[in-house]
Order: structure tokens, then sequence, then C-alpha cells
């Protein structure tokens, strides 16, 4: 294991748990906002990808990452206003079960209008190349900006890595805009009045606050969030249907992880989980390796042998979601959780 | 409810027809076969489905003006959602339509479910028989220990794949170091297992620096893989991925900057032409049954492409309605039972020469091909997904080497 392979795994699980923070910030503060999990989280998400698809298509990328967030959001605003308030005053299982029917109902529009079929949608040409690239030599490591230099075709040793600018440019995105929320939320009056909303929401009202405005607000700034997130990941990954049943379950992962309605918490779990999963991949040890290291014989006559020697590459998918059942048992209220369950 | 009742009493009728005029001379001529096609028409395969169904169809209208049997087709889709349980309630739906004909291709875990009902439901139900065209699903095992009568595969299997693959990494001696990664499940197991085979027999000098198996359709995001084999020192990389699996990984083997040569089953489906455009790695060879020089195929392929401003690639489509159409000429019917005693052991002219469906364990025996990724010439001016680039050939083994031996025991309707 050398350096380069360590600082580009590092790198591709930042990636990787930045844009899944995107993701859960919208639903976190949605959540502690209203005490309701938003189901169609992730479908806002998906939305985001194929609005920002159709207005890159028109006008170009950057009219896409500008304009589909806010589109989306005001989405997101007018479910709010027009459907998940009229079933706030049954209870939450109402409200859960709204936002589990909206994520179908999306999926089916979206197939609907943008087909079934993977989009073509891609950074645009400036972002395309790579960013900077990483030699390495038998010497040690060096960088290198821009395109592999001439080195990597010359010198035999050399391994050359790239490190794509749109997966950098994502991640200077999720930085942002973590940044932007947090100035919003601790610094300005509006997050104030949204804090205070948080828990005192008769107080706020009785001073003249709109409570309800508020709430809608906050549901179409965290759907905006997931939005700008779909036009990142949809350029970086696949524009399709599927993909937000690929990242829904993840999320919840996260949020559960890192604890319900904990911006922070969002922020650590996703990064860890991105930063485990990709050393994860790359990882041929097994429960079997561990035991040996033990000094214990462990080969094919061993009981339960198959299950011992699966590899940590093959279950590097399934790593969130065993965290997420480790975590409900030992810490229910997550890693920076406030309230119990 | 009343739809779907109209549909049986059609099917039915459909049925009833074909029994009854199975006995007479040339009775099959002016018919319509109905055949249903069920692969992925939603979800991550989609892509894949979407064509392959445009491609049988196509393929249908060019046998329509013109066949041994004198009948017509008619393919009609059916989602699967790529899954082997779905399958088996798409299954269900065609036979409740009258359907008698099935092709499908894009899973083996599928292939393999459908093989199975198909053969319970012949048992079951006899004058109501189904025949089963496999036409690219390639686990071994479903012309091995799992054969059945009622399954023709049209696609070469993963040990012919294999052998000629490894025949001619044989004498590349620039290979040193193989990564292997693949789907994980009966297709991406067994190309692991038989590359290791081959090439130990072959090259036991060249070493397996790596081997992965990853989830099927569900990584987004192949980095990770890519600087494990980048870390591994790999010299050549070998997958039978398909798909959005085999298109993201050359995304991100590209994004990384891997310098590696890479052997591959899957290189021409949807997607992954437009991924290796910019390609800059080391040389790109697939081994399949097609290659876009092939002088059979130029017509049909421009025909495709102006049509639906996509590739035909699935030569598949044209062996399977050959071998159809050959088999109804011979038995004068499209009674199912006897097409299928027709089919086993039928020899006739596919796109890539003469093709056999061996009589022991319903294999089609045909060249195996190897290609290479290059810019379009003036002998080869085909552009694969309007890349300027197209598969040529750099060697053809022929069916009687690329042959492979089978351990079928199949049991024959009397």
């Amino acid at each position: 294991m050398d350096a380069s392979y360590l600082l580009i795994s590092t790198l591709n699980g930042l990636s990787v748990g930045l844009l899944l923070f995107m993701l859960a910030s919208g639903l976190t503060l949605i959540f502690s906002m209203m005490g309701v999990l938003n189901f169609a989280h992730a479908s806002f998400y998906m939305v985001g990808a194929y609005v920002a698809y159709s207005i890159t298509q028109a006008v170009g990328f950057w009219w896409g990452l500008l304009l589909a967030p806010p589109l989306v959001g005001l989405m997101g605003a007018a479910f709010e206003r027009f459907a998940l308030r009229k079933v706030h005053k049954f209870g939450h299982v109402p409200e859960l079960l709204i936002t589990f029917g909206l994520s179908y109902i999306i999926l089916e529009l979206v197939q609907l209008i943008w087909g079934r079929q993977a989009l073509d949608f891609r950074p645009p040409e400036s972002l395309q190349g790579p960013l900077f690239t990483i030699v390495q030599l038998p010497a040690g490591m060096q960088l290198a900006w821009g395109s592999p230099p001439p080195m990597c075709r010359e010198v035999a040793e050399a391994i050359c890595t790239t490190f794509p600018a749109f997966r950098a440019f994502g991640m200077g995105v999720a930085v942002a805009m973590l940044i932007a929320v947090w100035l919003l939320l601790t610094r300005t009056r509006i997050g104030l009045v949204i804090q205070a909303a948080l828990t005192h929401p008769e107080a706020v009202e009785s001073l003249g606050h709109n409570v309800p405005r508020v709430f809608m607000g906050v549901f179409g700034g965290g759907t905006a969030l997931a939005a700008l997130a779909g036009v990142i990941g949809g350029a970086l990954r696949v524009t399709e249907p599927s993909m937000a049943l690929a990242v829904g379950a993840v999320v919840f992962a996260v949020i559960v992880i890192g604890g319900m309605g904990s911006l922070a918490g969002a922020f650590v779990a996703s990064v860890g989980l991105g930063i485990i999963e990709s050393f994860a991949v790359g990882s041929d040890r097994s429960i079997a390796d561990a035991l040996r290291f033990l000094g214990m014989t462990v080969n094919e006559q061993t009981f339960g042998y198959a299950v011992w020697s699966v590899k940590t590459s093959q279950i590097a998918a399934i790593l969130p979601y065993l965290l997420l059942v480790l975590i409900l048992i030992f810490r229910p209220k997550g890693l920076f959780g406030t309230r119990e369950g | 409810m009343a739809l779907q009742f109209k549909r049986r009493l059609f099917g039915a009728t459909v049925a009833a027809t074909a029994l009854l005029s199975s006995g007479l001379v040339f009775a099959q001529a002016g018919q319509t076969v109905k055949i249903a096609f069920m692969d992925p028409l939603s979800g991550p395969f989609a892509v894949v489905g979407q064509n392959q169904l445009k491609s049988w169809q196509f393929m249908a209208e060019h046998f329509n003006k013109k066949n041994a049997a004198g009948v017509k087709f008619e393919v009609v889709g059916f989602d699967n959602k790529a899954s082997p349980q779905e399958s088996l309630n798409t299954l269900k739906a065609a036979i409740d339509q009258g359907i008698r004909y099935v092709v499908q291709g894009n899973g083996s875990g599928a292939a393999a479910a459908i093989s199975d009902a198909v053969t319970k439901h012949n048992e079951r139900n006899p004058g109501q028989e189904v025949v089963f065209l496999n036409y690219a699903a390639v686990d071994p095992a479903l012309t091995n220990e799992r054969c059945s009568f009622w399954h023709f595969r049209l696609d070469a299997d993963t040990t012919m794949k294999m052998e000629a693959l490894t025949s001619y990494m044989k004498d590349q001696p620039s290979i040193k170091s193989v990564y292997l990664i693949n789907q994980n499940y009966a297709h991406g197991q067994q190309v692991a297992r038989f590359f290791k085979e081959g090439i130990q027999r072959k090259r036991p000098d060249v070493k397996i620096a790596g081997e992965d198996l990853h989830p099927l359709g569900q990584v987004k995001d192949f980095a990770p893989f890519i600087a494990k084999i980048k870390a591994s020192g790999a010299d050549t990389v070998v997958t039978g991925n398909w798909g959005p699996d085999m298109t993201l990984l050359i995304k991100a083997a590209n994004d990384a900057g891997l310098k590696a040569g890479w052997y591959l089953y899957y290189g021409g489906v949807s997607g992954t032409p437009t991924a290796l455009a910019n390609w800059q790695g080391g040389p790109v060879r697939q081994v399949s049954i097609i290659h876009n020089g092939l002088k059979s195929i130029q017509d049909i392929q421009n025909e495709y492409k102006k049509r639906f401003n996509d590739d035909w690639y699935t030569g598949q489509t044209y062996n399977g309605l050959a071998l159809l159409a050959g088999a109804m000429a011979q038995a004068k019917s499209t009674n199912p039972v006897a097409v299928a005693k027709a089919m086993s052991g039928l020899k006739v002219q596919g796109f890539n020469g003469e093709i056999e469906m061996r009589r022991l364990d319903h294999q089609l025996q045909q060249p195996v091909i190897i290609s290479e990724w290059r810019k379009a010439t003036p002998q080869v001016p085909y552009s694969v997904e309007n890349t300027g680039f197209n598969f040529q050939e750099v060697r053809t083994l022929p069916s009687f080497v690329a042959s492979t031996p089978t351990s079928c025991q199949m049991k024959r309707p009397s």
C-alpha cells in the first residue's frame, strides 16, 4: 500500500462522502424542523439531475447548476404548502406516508418525461480533464497540475494517477454549501428564527413570525440542497431513474449514524462512510486473516469458512448498513444526536 | 379483466390454429409467429434491453421480407427488470397471451430461471410447449449440468470465449500480470474461473495481480476499484462486465489515467463505446462473435443506425431468426415441439458463416472473434455511437477450434 494509493483513496472517499453530505444535510434539516423523515428526499435529488440536464441541453451546464436547485426548491416548497401541511394535523405517520407516496409519483413522472434510459449528462467541457496528477516514483511522490507530465511516458517506473477536475469541483461545491448553510443558521436573523422555531414554535409565532412559512422555506431549502447534490451526482455518475434508489437508503443510514437532526453528525457520518467504503473496496483482508493473525488455524475445513473468508472488498457495499445496525444497538441517538430514538 | 380474458382467448385460438395446421404441408407459410422478448426495459440496464428489443424487432422486419419458412415474426417486449424472479412473472404473462417462443439474454441468473421454468411448464402442459432462445447469457452451466432440451444458446458461452481469449493472450508476451474484475453473479464468477483455468494452462507465467467481484448494477463509482487495480501494478484487466457496469468502469479508468490494456466481453454494448471514445490507456480488445468489419453485416448496421441513430451489435438476433425460420421450414410447422426438434442439430447460414445448433447441448457452434477498438478506416468505416471508432478484427477462431466439450445429459421429448 503506497502513498499515492492512500492519497487517491482518501480523495475518492472524500468526494463520495461530500456528495452524500449535500444530500444528508437537507434531509436532516427537514427532520429537525418538522420531525418528519422525508422519504422523497432522494427523489428530489434525482429531479435535480434531470432538470439540470434539460437546462444544460438548452443553455449550458452552468445555468443548469444555477437554476435547477431553486426550481426544485420551489417544487419542494409547493409540496409542503399544498400537501404536507394539510396532513400535518393528523400526526407524523400520515406525513411520512405522503412523502413515501410522493417518491413513487416522482419516479413515474421522471420516467414519463425523460424516459427509462440513462441520459448522457456530462460535466462541462472545461471540467472534463484531470485537475492534477499524482506521480509515484521509487524515490517518492510528486504532484503535477493538469494532465500527466511527460515523465509518465518517459520513465518506466512512474505510476501516474489523475484526479478528475469535476470530482474536485463537486467537493468544492459541497464545502461551500456547508459553510453557507452554517453561516445562514448561526449568523443571520433568518437562522435565528429557524432555530427558535425548531424548539419553541409557539413562542416564535407569538412574536409575530409566520412559522408555517418558515417550515415551507426550510422544506424548500432542503430540497434545493438535494437538487444541488443531484446536479453534481448526475453529471459525475449516471443520470437514470434508479439513481434515487441508489442513494436513498445510504442517506438514511448517514443521518441515523450521525444523529437525527444534527448537521455536524451528518457531515462526520457521510465523510466517514465515504472513506470507509473507499478503503474497504481496496482491501482483500477477511475475518479468516484476522483469526490467523491471532494465531488460530483457519482453512477450508473450519466451520463456516465460506463466511470467514469473505473479503472486505466484497462487503464494502453493506458496511453502511452494518454500521447503522450497530449504532442503533449501542447509541440509538447517533454520534452527535441529542434526542433518543 | 375483460381485456386479459380476451387476450387469453386469442392466445388459445392461435395455439389451436398452430396445432391444427401442423399436419398440413407448408401450412406454416403466412402464419404469424409471436416471440416474447424479456429483458430489462427499465432500471440501470434499460439502455441495453431497449436497444436489443429494437434489434429483435428490426431483424423480424428484415426476415419478414423473406425467410425460409415464409412465416411472419412479431416480437413483443416484456420488462423483466433483469431479475430472475420478475422473469418468471413475465414468462407466465407471455404464456397466458399464447406466445410460444421466448428470447432473453441479459443475465445468466434470469436465463437459468427461465430455462428451468420453461422445462417444468413443458412437462406439465403437453400441447402448450414453449421454446427458449437464450441470446446472450453465457454461463456454461446452462449447456452443461443445467442443460435443457428447450433451451437454445445463440451466443458463444464463457468456456468458448475464454478458450479463444487465452489462446490469443498466450501470444502477447507483454502481458505479465492480469487483474480480474467482474460482476458478482453466475456470469462474472464463471468468467474469473475459466480465465484463471485457461491462462494457467497456456501461460503459467502470467500472474493474477488481483481479483474483484462487485455487486451487479449497484456500483455507481468505480474509482476505488481503479485505485486498487493501479496499486496492484497489473498491466492487463480482464472483465466480463456489461452495460453501465462496463461503462462506469471504463469511465473511472480513463479519469484516473489507468494505462493497462483491457480484454472485455462487452465493449460494444450501449453506452460503453461513448466512454471509450477518448480512451487514453492501453489496447482494448473484445472477445465476441461479431466485429464491425464483417462484410455480411454492413447493410444491417448502417440501416439500423439510419433508422434509430443507435447501433446494432447483437448479431444473435440475426442468427436466432435464421435458425427459427430454418427449423420451421424443415418442420413445415410453427408448432414449438416440432420446431425445437428440427432446430436441435440444425445447420443454417448465419451472419458469421455456417452455424450449427449442436444437438448434444444446444450450444450454437460458431466462430469466436477477437477484435480491437481502433479508429475507423476506409476498409472498416462504421462509426460506433458516432465516436469515429469501431471494433476491428485481430483474430478469428473458426467454429471447430472455438468448440468446447459439454457434460450435458439432455432429456429429449419422445
